[in-house]
């Protein structure tokens, strides 16, 4: 019999309609960083949730030392030790970095905030841990990357012993990630156990100890993780064999489809400039990435390319036609496709159903509508054939409500409503954001396939891997500018990140292809 | 879309399928709020006088019943009013201006009626055009500011309740053809331009409702079945999504709350060029600084009928039917006021009767349904994948 320090047994837990977490057992020995592996929608954040009382499970028990507990709520959880980084931080983001810190347990004398004294432990946790962070600066004001060492801090403030990190990756960049791994090889080195949330491997193979695998909310088993690799990894999460590198024929290079030139697009934030004053081309038949760190202008590039919002200079050519002051409509029938960032926000109406999402580029064409009224029937026949065509699953087939299906058959509707519109350019934000292998794995199929066809693909990423993978060439976008351009036969993800992180730059090659 | 809602194999008639629809859950919503209202009305009943509260709620239930002629002649303004406040509510647009509008639609029709002289079968016909125009125009207002200036609707079109109201009763009292001052309302409108009554014995029953119910089909096939009704629900359930899909999300506020508007004018023309059972007389405005209730029922009207333009018809219908029980109640010694009680219980219920329905079929299928089977949209949570 081991020591665990936690102990999640026979955890299950419903929502209407389906099962989350069904009989998922979970060990978490004293000074182990332990993985939490699965694809989206295998419960890992559901199991967590649990854990930290923000849910209760219907069957199952959570021990603590050995001894059964009952957390009903994050006070219970943070009494038991039990601290957390959510995906998305719950910071304030109008209050301090210390004030965040000590939210919610202030030391005070009779209801006065006794800060200096809260302002010395947090300095020295920080000085401890290398958590390096400015204490009096607004959480508005700081890097993703700072906001997450608050969100450690809070935890460690509250000396906390069981830390669970919800992929705290997606957010930062290479040079980041390394330190926060070696963060939590040192929290776990000192005592501490840690729980990480994450469906990237090569991290996991990094940092964890053993690793758990969750598949749609069943529980497939628990590997030591210095006995596996990552094709076994993958295995157990998808259930299938997964390919990691993307097939591409060379590249035939085409006619230049987009041009952009000078575009300058102020920012909704700040005063500055979100973008300043890009340039580039993008072929027939190859795909440039723009890659960088969230936040870096490449939305507010992107809206401006697409006709989402107007930009104060420059110009954009598709395909011979100037299109700087084009509507969304226009751009979008002089031939640009456009996967949008966000698919709930803007890919997507959930409430319609599948068949009225895949016209939604298209419903006032011809084919789909007779003086005003809409061909029903002609709407359900297209989308049985894209359905089809792509592979989109849902329950109900060109009826079901978009807001029930998967987030990867969300997007596998998107791409084929934007793929199978008639286009020159693609334009993929993001495509496989929050997506689990499978998903990715066909959606960068989709995009080599279009580039084949003799498309342009613009492809916007922060994904190293895909960066690297799927692109012909990379665009580094920091702070608003174009910073480099790389070929990534020639480069390695480490000088990438420093161009990210703008610490290395060099002019990008004047193109002078006629626009 | 209600119908599209069956399984594509299926032909013919499937009970299971009908019960799956939006429409259909949202019928049983309302049924449910209905229902739940009532008791509480009776409660309220029975606290207030316990002896007559048997008779008063009968009146309440069936008291309408007899008088089926007053229920759609009060159901017609209310209609049009619950079809202003819905059709934009399918927008996204919280249209609280229906009453500034209906006002306005009042006034453009009595306009028409008093000073213009047309012929009798063309009079009544272009005074109630001139009140839709009416009502398109105070819609319009709010709907351009919102376009151009992203000024919030609600805001403004409260305001133009006022102004609209304030204009109304000003130009009123100021127009001598109109206005008779020691009666301190509008005069007897000509005959010519009251709508041709249906001629129910009793009543002022008249070819507004018919109108009102062709309207309302009007609507419904426009929002099921064009392009501009797909764009204005695709705006109205995610305004994102409809600028990035190109629509003209601007153009179609502006032409949606004037289709608001107009429909509340009519509704506010219908109200008044309604014909008198009483030979020689017709009905009158008194401009006395009110704002028009028919607006603000319009609002619980299309809450109850979840601004679908045909449950619209069938909930105007309902609040006219218990209004005039609520009326009838009062012969045994109750306030009509108890029958507002008893509205605004139902529109409180029905904000939540969704959820409770789906709790309810949640409950009865965990209870009689086999066990394991899972509801049918998480199949594809659980299918996908591979």
């Amino acid at each position: 019999m081991e020591n665990y320090i936690v102990e999640m047994l026979n955890i299950t837990k419903e929502f209407p309609g389906i099962i989350a977490n069904d009989n998922i057992t979970l060990n978490l020995k004293k000074g182990e960083v332990h993985a939490l592996l699965g694809e989206n929608g295998a419960g890992k954040s559901t199991l967590m949730s649990v854990l930290f009382g923000l849910y209760q499970a219907e069957k199952g028990e959570i021990r603590k030392n050995g001894e059964v507990v009952k957390i009903n709520n994050p006070n219970d959880a943070n009494t038991l030790g039990i601290g957390m980084v959510h995906q998305h931080f719950k910071l304030v983001e109008i209050f301090t970095a210390l004030e965040n810190i000590i939210l919610g347990v202030e030391p005070n004398k009779m209801g006065f905030i006794q800060k200096s004294e809260a302002r010395e432990k947090v300095v020295e946790l920080s000085e401890k841990y290398g958590l390096s962070i400015n204490p009096d600066a607004l959480i508005e004001d700081i890097s993703v990357g700072m906001q997450q060492r608050v969100e450690i801090l809070k935890m460690l403030y509250r000396e906390n012993e069981i830390l669970i990190f919800d992929e705290p990756t997606a957010v930062l960049t290479p040079q980041e990630i390394k330190e926060l791994l070696k963060i939590m090889r040192g929290f776990a080195e000192e005592g501490k156990s840690i729980l990480f949330i994450t469906h990237k491997l090569n991290e996991i193979m990094d940092v964890a100890d053993r690793c758990t695998v969750l598949r749609k909310g069943k529980y497939i088993g628990t590997v030591n993780v210095k006995d596996t690799n990552k094709e076994e990894l993958s295995k157990m999460m998808v259930g299938r064999d997964i390919s990691f590198s993307v097939d591409k024929k060379p590249m035939k290079e085409g006619e230049v489809v987009l041009s952009v030139r000078n575009v300058t697009v102020p920012s909704k934030l700040h005063k500055n400039n979100a973008v300043k004053n890009v340039s580039f081309d993008v072929k027939a038949g190859e795909i440039v990435c723009l890659a960088g760190i969230d936040g870096n202008g490449q939305t507010e590039f992107v809206s401006a390319l697409t006709g989402l919002e107007k930009m104060s200079e420059g110009s954009i050519v598709l395909c011979g036609k100037d299109i700087t002051k084009s509507s969304i409509r226009e751009r979008s029938v002089a031939g640009m496709s456009h996967i949008p960032e966000d698919r709930h926000k803007h890919g997507l109406v959930l409430e319609y159903s599948l068949e009225e999402n895949l016209v939604l580029q298209r419903y006032w064409e011809p084919a789909f509508q007779n003086k005003g009224f809409i061909k029903f029937d002609e709407v359900r026949k297209y989308a049985e054939g894209l359905i089809k065509r792509f592979d989109v699953r849902s329950g109900q087939g060109p009826v079901t409500v978009v807001r029930s299906m998967s987030g990867g058959n969300q997007q596998k509707a998107i791409i084929a409503r934007e793929i199978d519109k008639k286009h020159e350019i693609l334009v993929a934000v993001q495509p496989t954001r929050g997506l689990d292998v499978g998903a990715i794995e066909y959606i960068h199929k989709q995009l080599v396939e279009r580039r084949d066809a003799g498309k342009g693909v613009l492809l916007v990423s922060l994904e190293l891997d895909e960066v690297m993978n799927v692109s012909d060439r990379i665009l580094v976008m920091y702070e608003g500018e174009i910073v480099g351009e790389l070929d990534p036969k020639t480069t390695t993800v480490q000088e990438l990140g420093l161009y990210m992180s703008g610490a290395k730059r060099n002019t990008v090659k004047e193109t002078n292809h006629a626009g | 879309m209600q119908d599209n809602n069956k399984s594509p194999q299926k032909k013919g008639f499937d009970l299971k399928a009908i019960t799956k629809t939006k429409g259909f859950s949202a019928f049983t919503a309302a049924l449910l709020a209905i229902v739940l209202g009532l008791i509480f009305g009776f409660i309220v009943m029975i606290f207030a006088n316990p002896d007559r509260a048997m008779a008063g709620f009968r009146y309440v239930i069936f008291g309408g019943l007899g008088r089926f002629g007053d229920v759609l002649y009060f159901a017609t303004p209310i209609m049009m009013t619950g079809l202003a406040v819905g059709f934009a509510f399918k927008m996204g647009l919280f249209n609280i201006g229906a009453s500034g509008q209906y006002t306005m639609g009042m006034f453009f029709a009595m306009y028409v009626g008093f000073m213009w002289d047309l012929p009798t079968g063309l009079h009544w016909v272009v005074a109630i055009f001139a009140g839709m125009i009416g009502g398109m125009l105070w819609g319009f207002i709010p709907g351009i500011f919102k376009a151009a200036l992203n000024v919030n609707e609600v805001i403004t079109s409260i305001m133009f309740n006022y102004i609209g109201m304030y204009f109304v009763d000003m130009w009123v009292q100021s127009n001598a053809t109109m206005y008779i001052a020691s009666k301190s309302c509008t005069n007897y409108l000509p005959s010519s331009v009251q709508i041709p009554s249906l001629g129910i014995a009793g009543s002022n029953v008249n070819f507004g409702i018919i109108f009102a119910i062709i309207t309302a089909i009007i609507l419904f096939i426009v929002l099921q079945k064009t392009t501009f009704g797909y764009e204005l629900k695709a705006t109205g359930y995610n305004k994102y999504a409809s600028d990035y899909a190109g629509m003209k999300g601007k153009r179609n506020i502006v032409v949606t709350m004037m289709i608001a508007g107009g429909l509340a004018g009519l509704g506010g023309a219908f109200a008044i060029l309604a014909p008198s059972a009483i030979a020689g007389s017709s009905m009158t405005y008194e401009p006395i600084n009110i704002i028009a209730a028919n607006g603000f029922n319009g609002i619980a009207v299309a809450l109850l009928g979840s601004s679908n333009p045909l449950g619209i018809i069938f909930s105007a219908t309902f609040i006219s039917h218990i209004q005039r029980g609520g009326t009838l109640a009062n012969l045994v010694g109750f306030k009509p006021e108890i029958i507002d009680v008893v509205i605004a219980v139902i529109i409180y219920f029905s904000a939540f009767a969704m959820i409770m329905n789906s709790t309810l079929a949640k409950f009865i299928k965990t209870r009689f349904g086999k066990k394991g089977t899972v509801l049918p949209n998480a199949n594809s949570e659980t299918k996908e994948a591979k």
